[in-house]
């Protein structure tokens, strides 16, 4: 059994302007991500914690994948911080990916503050068995 | 002179020094206490709002409960086991049990103690207890 990790609570603040647009003032996160790989797709998994589905932006452009999501900021009315450990902010990754990708196959879905992401692979790199015939 | 000169070594000084700085800033990031989840505290005269980012959680899976004036969140990030035939290029999420304390400044009315999850966020909100609010005594001014 693989030893489990140990819970952290590091949001990450992405510090370089020219990728973080700061169309608004607030800070902009890295979202921690998983990803994995199977013979038909990637599957990516990014934690971006008060984003919904309509706050989600994907975009695939020459194998660079963005994940972008712009989180509604908190406000009780008629309350104050009283404490805090946290920020609120949006997020920002892009990262390439070596695979082909089957762009119109791609889905995205949240659950719970965690976007799944499946990229199916394009057929000319799923590993392919060629028979070998006898003479 | 001559020794003294052979011993300073440029950049072996600066790769001390690099490594210096290295060790200095890692101690200044490590002072944050690991504590999670990390959280936000609300207030006003009538209650406390509590919210906790803890993305991936099933609602079913976290606890809440008051004693005096302590709540404790108890909860737990499932870890997504491989299916065979994969492999995992990246982990960064953390999985795993997490329980946390807080004191909280004032009792609460732990029956209307309501706990929400949305989008990965918890939100809590506890309402002060009646017996606990200050009461504001009026100055009757003779006449």
């Amino acid at each position: 059994m693989e030893k489990e990790k140990t819970l952290v609570h590091e949001k990450t603040e992405m510090k370089d302007a020219s990728v973080a647009e700061h169309t608004r003032d607030r800070k902009t996160f890295i979202p921690r991500i998983d990803i994995s790989e199977n013979s038909n797709e990637l599957i990516i998994l990014a934690d971006i914690s008060g984003a919904s589905e309509k706050d989600v932006n994907i975009s695939l452009e020459n194998n660079v994948l963005t994940i972008e999501a712009s989180v509604p900021e908190q406000n009780f009315e008629g309350h104050t911080l009283a404490y805090s450990e946290y920020d609120v902010g949006d997020y920002h990754r892009s990262f390439t990916l070596s695979e082909s990708i089957d762009r119109p196959k791609i889905t995205a879905k949240m659950k719970n503050g965690v976007l799944t992401v499946v990229l199916p692979k394009a057929e000319q790199v799923k590993p392919k068995r060629i028979p070998v015939h006898t003479a | 002179m001559l020794a003294t000169m052979r011993t300073m070594n440029p950049w072996r000084e600066m790769a001390r020094f690099e490594h210096d700085m290295d060790t200095m800033l890692s101690s200044i990031r490590n002072i944050r206490p690991a504590v999670y989840p990390a959280l936000n505290v609300f207030s006003n005269e009538d209650d406390l709002v509590i919210t906790s980012e803890i993305p991936g959680v099933d609602p079913e899976d976290v606890e809440i409960s008051i004693e005096g004036d302590s709540l404790t969140i108890k909860g737990l990030r499932k870890a997504n086991d491989l299916q065979p035939g994969e492999k995992w290029h990246l982990r960064e999420r953390s999985t795993g049990n997490f329980t946390r304390t807080l004191r909280l400044p004032y009792r609460v009315e732990s029956p209307r103690v309501e706990a929400d999850y949305k989008s990965g966020v918890l939100m809590i909100t506890l309402p002060r207890a009646q017996a606990d609010k200050p009461r504001k005594i009026q100055v009757k001014i003779e006449k």
